[in-house]
C-alpha cells in the first residue's frame, strides 16, 4: 500500500536525520515508530503524508492516507460532527458544500470511535481524549486505506490510552487498514503493533517484527538509558512494561539486608 | 465496518433537533429586520417622509398608481435616500462578509479588513487620485489599484518566510498598513487646504452622503461578484481555517484557495472604499457578533454576518445623518459604537486563551 524506498532527509546540510530507510505498510498491519526526540519521527510522517519532500529516496502510495495529528491545542469552535465532516474535503471541490450523504458518513465515523453522543458538542470544549478520537474519526471520514497517527496516546490518561490503542487495533483488523503510529511508549508498541521501526541517533534504524525489535538491548541503545522488560500476568491478559533504569531511587531494602 | 457496530445508525437521531427551526427562523428574522431598517432609514431625516408614503412611492416602481405624494417627497425617497441606504446596506454586508472570511483564513477573531492592509491600500490609492485629479470617477480605480498593490506587497513580504505563513501574513499586513498610513499622512500634508483637503479628510472618515445611483451600481456590481466567490467557498473556509499543514493532509492545497479569497475580499473592500471611504470596525466587530449567534461554522457565519452587517451600517448611517444638525461621517459612528464592543471581545479573547 505504501512503500518507502531508501528514504533520507536532513534540515541542516549533511546532518542526516535518517537515511537508507526502506519499509512497507501492508493492510491490517500496524507499524510503531519509536525513537528519541529529534530523530525524525514527525519528519517521516510528513513525508508519508506528502507534505514534505524528501532529500533522498521516495515514498510511493497507491492508497489514500488519513493523517491523525496530535490533539494538542483546543483550537476550533466547530461541533465534533462538523470537525469530522472536514475529512470529506478531498471529495468536495473548491465551491463544494457537504451533502446529507457526507454528513451521514461523518456520523458513521464518529460512531465508530464511540462518540456519537457528543456529535453536537463543540470540539474545543471536549476533553483531550475525545479530541484525539474526533481527529481519528476525521481521518476515517476521508475513506483512507492507510492511517498515520502522530503520538495518538501520548497526551492521554492511562484509561484513555487503552481506549485509543484498542480502537486503532480494531480499525486495522476490521477495516484492513495499514497503520503507522509514532510513540514514546514501547509498551504501547508491543501492545498493538505488528512491526516496529526504531529510529536511532546517527541516522541508523532497526526494523522488524515487534517481538524481535523491542528487546531490552535495542531499547537501551535507542534511548541511551538501561531498559528492563517486565511482564504482568493477569487472568486473561499479559501486559508488558518497559522500565527505564534512571537511577532515581536506591534499592534500599536490598542494601539494608546485605 | 458493519452497521451493527455503530452505537447509533441514524444521523438524524442526534443531529441538533433545534437546528431545523433555528436557522430558517434566524434568516427570516434578519431579513425582516433588514427590510424594516431600510424603510425606517428612508423615512427618517431632516425632511421626514411618512412611513406609508415611503412604501407607496417605492411600490410605484412596480405597480402603476396615482401619486398620493408630493414631487419633493418622491425625489427625496428615490434620488436622495434610496441609493444611500442601499449603498450603506451593501457596504455593511460586504465589509462584514470580508471580515468573517479574513478571520476564518487567519484563525484570529481580531482580524479585520484593515489588518491585512487592504483598506489602507485602498485609502492611499483613493487619496492619491483626489490629490492629483480631484474627487471624481478615477477614485474607484485608484482605490482598487491601491488595494491590489497593498495585497501584493503583503503577499510578497509573507513569501520571505515559510515557518508560519499565517502569522507572517498578519504581520506583513500591519507593516503595509503602517506604510500606507504614513503616505496618506504625506498626501494630506501637501494637499491644498482650500480645495482638496476637505474632500480628502471627509472621504477618509467615511460617509455615504455622496451616494448616487451610479455609485450604487458600481459597488453593487463588484460586491455581488466578490461575494459569490466568498459565499461559494463558505465550507472550504472551514477546511482552510484548520491551518495549512492540516488542510494539506486532508487533500486541500490552501495556497490557491487563499489567494482567490483574498482577491475577492480585495475587490469587495476597494469597491466599498471607493464609494464611501474607509469605514472601520464594521468588518471586525460584526462577524464576532454573528459568531455568538450561530457559532464558528462558516456555512452559517458568512450569510449571517452579511445580513447583520447590512442592518448595522444602515442604522449607523441613519444615526450619522440624524443625530446632529450637521451630518457626522458614518466612520465616526461605527468607531464610537465598534470600539467598546471590540474592547469586550478583546477581554473575552484574552481570557479564554489564558484559561
Amino acid at each position: 500500500m505504501i512503500t518507502v524506498d531508501k528514504a533520507g532527509h536532513w534540515f541542516r546540510p549533511e546532518h542526516w536525520l535518517f537515511r537508507d530507510l526502506s519499509f512497507a505498510l501492508a493492510p491490517g498491519k500496524i507499524t510503531a515508530v519509536l525513537g528519541p526526540n529529534g530523530t525524525g519521527k514527525t519528519t517521516l510522517l510528513r513525508a508519508l503524508c506528502g507534505t514534505l519532500a524528501l532529500r533522498e529516496g521516495s515514498v510511493s502510495a497507491d492508497a489514500a492516507i488519513g493523517y491523525v495529528p496530535q490533539a494538542l491545542n483546543a483550537g476550533h469552535a466547530y461541533s465534533a460532527l462538523d470537525m469530522v465532516l472536514l475529512g470529506r474535503a478531498r471529495y468536495l471541490g473548491r465551491f463544494g458544500v457537504p451533502r446529507q450523504a457526507d454528513a451521514e458518513r461523518a456520523f458513521e465515523c464518529l460512531s465508530e470511535v464511540g462518540l456519537a453522543h457528543i456529535a453536537t458538542q463543540r470540539y474545543d470544549r471536549l476533553s483531550g481524549g475525545q479530541r484525539q478520537l474526533v481527529l481519528l474519526a476525521r481521518a476515517l471520514a476521508t475513506d483512507c486505506r492507510v492511517l498515520v497517527l502522530d503520538e495518538p496516546a501520548s497526551a492521554l490518561d492511562l484509561a484513555n490510552q487503552g481506549v485509543v490503542l484498542r480502537l486503532v487495533r480494531q480499525l486495522a483488523d476490521r477495516r484492513e487498514l495499514a497503520v503507522l503510529f509514532t510513540t514514546h511508549h514501547p509498551d504501547h508498541a508491543l501492545g498493538v503493533a505488528d512491526e516496529a521501526l526504531l529510529m536511532l541517533r546517527d541516522a541508523r534504524h532497526i526494523h522488524g517484527p515487534i517481538e524481535n525489535a523491542l528487546t531490552e538491548a535495542n531499547l537501551s541503545e535507542l534511548y541511551g538509558v538501561p531498559v528492563r522488560r517486565v511482564d504482568a500476568i493477569a487472568t486473561d491478559e499479559v501486559a508488558t512494561a518497559f522500565v527505564p533504569l534512571y537511577g532515581l531511587r536506591r534499592a534500599a531494602s536490598r542494601a539494608e539486608a546485605s | 465496518m458493519t452497521q451493527a457496530a455503530l452505537p447509533r445508525q441514524n444521523a438524524t437521531d442526534n443531529a441538533r433537533p433545534s437546528d431545523s427551526l433555528f436557522m430558517p427562523a434566524l434568516y427570516t428574522g434578519l431579513g425582516v429586520a433588514l427590510l424594516a431598517t431600510l424603510l425606517w432609514s428612508i423615512a427618517s431625516g431632516r425632511f421626514a417622509v411618512p412611513f406609508a408614503k415611503v412604501i407607496a412611492i417605492l411600490a410605484a416602481h412596480v405597480v402603476e398608481r396615482a401619486p398620493s405624494w408630493t414631487p419633493t417627497e418622491a425625489i427625496v425617497v428615490n434620488v436622495v435616500r434610496l441609493p444611500r441606504v442601499l449603498t450603506a446596506a451593501i457596504a455593511g454586508a460586504s465589509l462584514s462578509l470580508c471580515g468573517a472570511v479574513l478571520q476564518g483564513l487567519f484563525r484570529n477573531p481580531l482580524v479585520g479588513p484593515q489588518t491585512i492592509g487592504i483598506s489602507s491600500g485602498a485609502a492611499l490609492g483613493g487619496v492619491t487620485v483626489i490629490l492629483l485629479a480631484g474627487f471624481g470617477t478615477l477614485v474607484p480605480i485608484g482605490a482598487f489599484a491601491g488595494a491590489a498593490a497593498a495585497l501584493l506587497a503583503v503577499l510578497a513580504l509573507q513569501r520571505s518566510d515559510s515557518v508560519s505563513p499565517v502569522l507572517t501574513l498578519v504581520l506583513a499586513g500591519v507593516v503595509v498598513s503602517a506604510f500606507c498610513g504614513a503616505l496618506v499622512g504625506v498626501v494630506t500634508y501637501i494637499a491644498d487646504p482650500e480645495s482638496k483637503l476637505p474632500d480628502i479628510v471627509y472621504w477618509l472618515l467615511g460617509s455615504f452622503a455622496s451616494a448616487t445611483w451610479p455609485k450604487l451600481l458600481l459597488i453593487a456590481g463588484w460586491t455581488v461578484f466578490a461575494s459569490a466567490v466568498m459565499l461559494g467557498m463558505r465550507w472550504r473556509i472551514n477546511v482552510l481555517s484548520l491551518g495549512d499543514e492540516d488542510a494539506k493532509t486532508l487533500g486541500v492545497n490552501p495556497s490557491r484557495d487563499r489567494l482567490l479569497l483574498l482577491t475577492a475580499a480585495c475587490v469587495a473592500i476597494s469597491a466599498q472604499v471607493a464609494v464611501s471611504g474607509t469605514i472601520s470596525w464594521v468588518g471586525l466587530v460584526v462577524p464576532n457578533l454573528a459568531r455568538l449567534l450561530v457559532g464558528a461554522d462558516h456555512r452559517r457565519l458568512l450569510p449571517v454576518s452579511a445580513l447583520i452587517g447590512a442592518i448595522f451600517l444602515v442604522v449607523a448611517d441613519t444615526l450619522a445623518r440624524n443625530l446632529t444638525a450637521a451630518e457626522i461621517p458614518v466612520g465616526i459612528v461605527t468607531a464610537v459604537v465598534g470600539t467598546p464592543i471590540f474592547a469586550v471581545l478583546l477581554r473575552q479573547a484574552t481570557r479564554s486563551s489564558a484559561a
